[in-house]
């Protein structure tokens, strides 16, 4: 929801970044407050991915200008971990599997590690499993997930929920979710989408980056972006979605193009005009 | 007649008097003593011992002569209990049915058989006939029939087979009435432990004979006191066979712990009969230089083989496993995991043989070699080799080479976790997933703590 004078939870200025010396990053402005839900959108190869990661820190991309404030704070000099402890949250579009470590031991580490970082105490095994419980519900997830190894032999869909669960016991401040519909069946998409719409409130912010419009059914986005060649290019509400949808995104590209030649055309009769005035 | 390697004139030298022995065992000796005469002592230049070299343990010497020496090694053995560093390494699981073995003899200050069901023979050999038992009709057809005999270090154990650590279980122990009970099926936990505690060399010997339809639970640790200030060498050469009539069930641990300037070698071959189920857990963490052979022969048809293994070491040392299944017969099953994982300036090896005979039609086999480096200077060699004579079978093999993830870490970062933590937890992540194969809580949980411990070094 749209909240006057909300907190600025992130503020992107003209970022940059390459990978192996290939600029993705060109630019990339973006704004999103308190209680909001912005959606980025865009073809693949538009840098999308890549902006998430960048925010949560991945080693591989180098940030080569711009600048990140989260929470008054600049986050490009921070390294993942406490990004990751200050409120950032990155939902992997492909959840890794980690065999040999229990869910519960991981959610209980990742827990225990943010108590006592807020100088909070760290919770026991019993204690954890009643907080742990509770969170299950938010993403209808069965027990017995947690006693098995992290996302080892979990589906696509079952891996998308640990992700979600994982970010409700993690209570970010800013989740950044990457195609978290990529690979999930209708149910699984519902029960994804509820479990994002039960943990955004007007304290926290959510950035959904997504290909289709499909997941904007269930969780309605304040606002959408499309970014093209590492830019966001286009600004809009809900009803961009719709539009996107039905006409393409090389309909962007070409409203892209349109609005540039008539600027250039603008440009050139502007200056025709002063020197016929001349 | 070869050159006889300093170390086996050592070793031969310092045989214990054999004398009062059974016909069949001082004919089994002497067989394996004529074979050393013709034998070679393994080199890099034999295939098997490629990269993998043992010449060191000819440097070494042994128990010099001199009375004096051999008196102050006494007196050490005396100011020092064994018990201090025994004790952390009996099972609770097992705690009466424990064979301990010091130095290369049978212990019973600190073995324990107690309430065993008649017909079970656990224990030493040399006990037993002392005892006026006499196995011999029970061990002869197996002892020193399944380890290959044309093999440098089983033709030394043999050939100073003095004492074997039995573990026997007869045809059909447990009736069948147990299936209808919500326990699980009546299974003996043993522990054969052997301890290096000051002699320079031993060589242990065990025979496991599971016969048709038995099941048995066992677990066996070698360990060496680290001794303070003074390194001491010493040679531990093992020889384990184990039997599995039709339809038995065995699940072996194995755990090496010698210290850290021991040479191990052990040999362990197991023959496996119709549907008959065999699941290794081997856990390699110790010695200077150490080598494993491991050896199965499928002899009957729907036999099932479950191979796990885990090698952890740092520092300089070098440990080599090479295993072999062959399927014989069809509709055999073999499963294998093996893990090193190589800190510092160590050397792993794993070379793992599936050999699938023509009549062995409908095998199904899968090998996985994953292999995790944790320091530049580290050097892992693995080799999978399959040779398959049969037509209709399935055989998946994988090996993989790698440092920690660098993905794997950024997801851990991304979930509040430093970088040193998701290393550490990875790394145990990595090991864990052999260690939980091991069907004892207490073993799982203290083999755990010791790679926690060496992950936060």
């Amino acid at each position: 929801m749209i909240v006057e004078n909300s907190q600025v939870i992130l503020s992107v200025k003209n970022l940059r970044a390459e990978v192996e010396g290939v600029e993705i990053l060109k630019g990339v402005n973006l704004e999103v407050k308190a209680g909001e839900i912005h959606a980025i959108m865009g073809v693949n190869g538009s840098g999308k991915s890549t902006f998430s990661k960048v925010l949560a820190g991945h080693p591989d991309y180098t940030v080569t200008g711009g600048e990140v404030i989260f929470m008054g704070q600049s986050l490009l000099e921070l390294p993942p971990e406490e990004r990751s402890r200050a409120g950032v949250f990155l939902a992997f579009q492909y959840p890794l599997e980690i065999p040999g470590v229990t869910n519960a031991d991981f959610l209980r580490l990742a827990y225990n590690t943010l108590q006592k970082q807020k100088n909070l105490p760290e919770l026991d095994l019993l204690d954890f499993d009643d907080l742990v419980q509770d969170k299950l519900k938010i993403v209808e997830m069965n027990p017995s997930f947690l006693s098995r190894s992290v996302n080892e032999g979990f589906s696509g869909g079952e891996k998308k929920r640990n992700e979600i669960l994982q970010m409700a016991i993690l209570e970010p401040k800013l989740a950044i979710l990457d195609e978290t519909d990529s690979g999930l069946d209708i149910d699984a998409l519902k029960i994804v989408s509820s479990g994002v719409n039960q943990l955004a409130n007007p304290h926290n912010a959510t950035v959904l980056i997504t290909h289709y419009q499909r997941l904007l059914n269930y969780i309605v986005p304040d606002f959408i972006h499309v970014m093209d060649a590492g830019k966001i290019v286009m600004t809009g509400d809900k009803e961009l979605a719709l539009e996107l949808e039905s006409r393409g995104y090389d309909w962007v590209t070409a409203e892209i193009i349109t609005e540039k030649i008539t600027d250039k055309i603008t440009e050139i009769i502007t200056d025709k005009i002063t020197e016929v005035k001349a | 007649m070869i050159d006889r390697p300093q170390i086996l004139v050592q070793i031969l030298s310092q045989q214990p008097k054999l004398d009062n022995s059974q016909q069949w065992l001082k004919d089994l000796r002497s067989e394996a003593s004529d074979r050393l005469n013709y034998l070679q002592f393994p080199t890099t230049k034999d295939e098997e011992w490629r990269n993998n070299d043992f010449s060191d343990l000819n440097k070494l010497s042994f128990g010099s002569e001199s009375g004096s020496a051999a008196k102050s090694d006494r007196q050490i053995s005396e100011a020092l209990n064994p018990i201090d560093f025994l004790d952390a390494h009996i099972l609770p699981e097992s705690a009466e049915s424990l064979i301990t073995f010091i130095d290369g003899h049978y212990s019973p200050q600190f073995s324990a058989l107690e309430g065993l069901p008649t017909g079970v023979f656990i224990g030493s050999l040399k006990n037993f006939t002392k005892l006026g038992i006499d196995l011999s009709d029970s061990l002869s057809p197996h002892l020193g029939k399944y380890a290959d005999a044309k093999d440098y270090f089983v033709a030394l154990n043999t050939a100073c087979l003095d004492d074997v650590a039995v573990v026997y279980i007869p045809k059909n122990l447990f009736e069948p009435s147990d299936q209808f009970s919500d326990r699980l099926p009546n299974q003996l936990t043993v522990q054969l432990l052997f301890a290096s505690h000051i002699a320079e060399i031993s060589q242990p010997r065990c025979l496991i004979i599971v016969e048709d339809g038995g099941s048995l639970n066992l677990v066996e640790t070698y360990i060496g006191r680290e001794t303070e200030g003074r390194e001491t060498s010493y040679f531990c050469n093992v020889v384990t066979e184990v039997y599995l009539g039709e339809n038995a069930r065995i699940d072996h641990t194995r755990v090496q712990r010698e210290n850290s300037s021991a040479f191990w070698i052990s040999n362990c071959a197991i023959a496996q009969h119709k549907s008959s189920s065999y699941t290794n857990n081997s856990i390699v963490l110790g010695a200077k230089k150490s080598r494993s052979n491991l050896y199965i022969h499928q002899l009957g048809e729907f036999t099932e083989t479950n191979l796990n293994g885990l090698t952890l070491i740092d520092g300089d040392r070098f440990a080599d496993t090479h295993s072999a299944i062959a399927h014989n017969f069809p509709h055999g099953s073999s499963q294998q995991l093996h893990k090193c994982i190589a800190d510092a300036r160590s050397h792993c090896i794993f070379n793992g043989k599936i050999l699938v005979a023509r009549g062995a039609q409908l095998t199904n086999s899968k090998q996985l070699s994953r292999n995790l480096l944790l320091s530049p200077k580290a050097r892992i060699d693995t080799k999978p080799q399959l040779e398959i004579f049969a037509d209709n079978v399935k055989c998946a093999h994988g090996a993989t080479i790698s440092q920690i993830d660098a993905d794997e870490l950024f997801y851990l970062q991304s979930r509040c976790i430093d970088l040193e933590s998701a290393k550490k937890l990875l790394t145990y992540a990595f090991a864990a997933e052999v260690i939980t194969q091991i069907p004892i809580n207490s073993l799982r949980e203290s083999l755990n703590q010791f790679v926690i411990a060496k992950t936060n070094d």
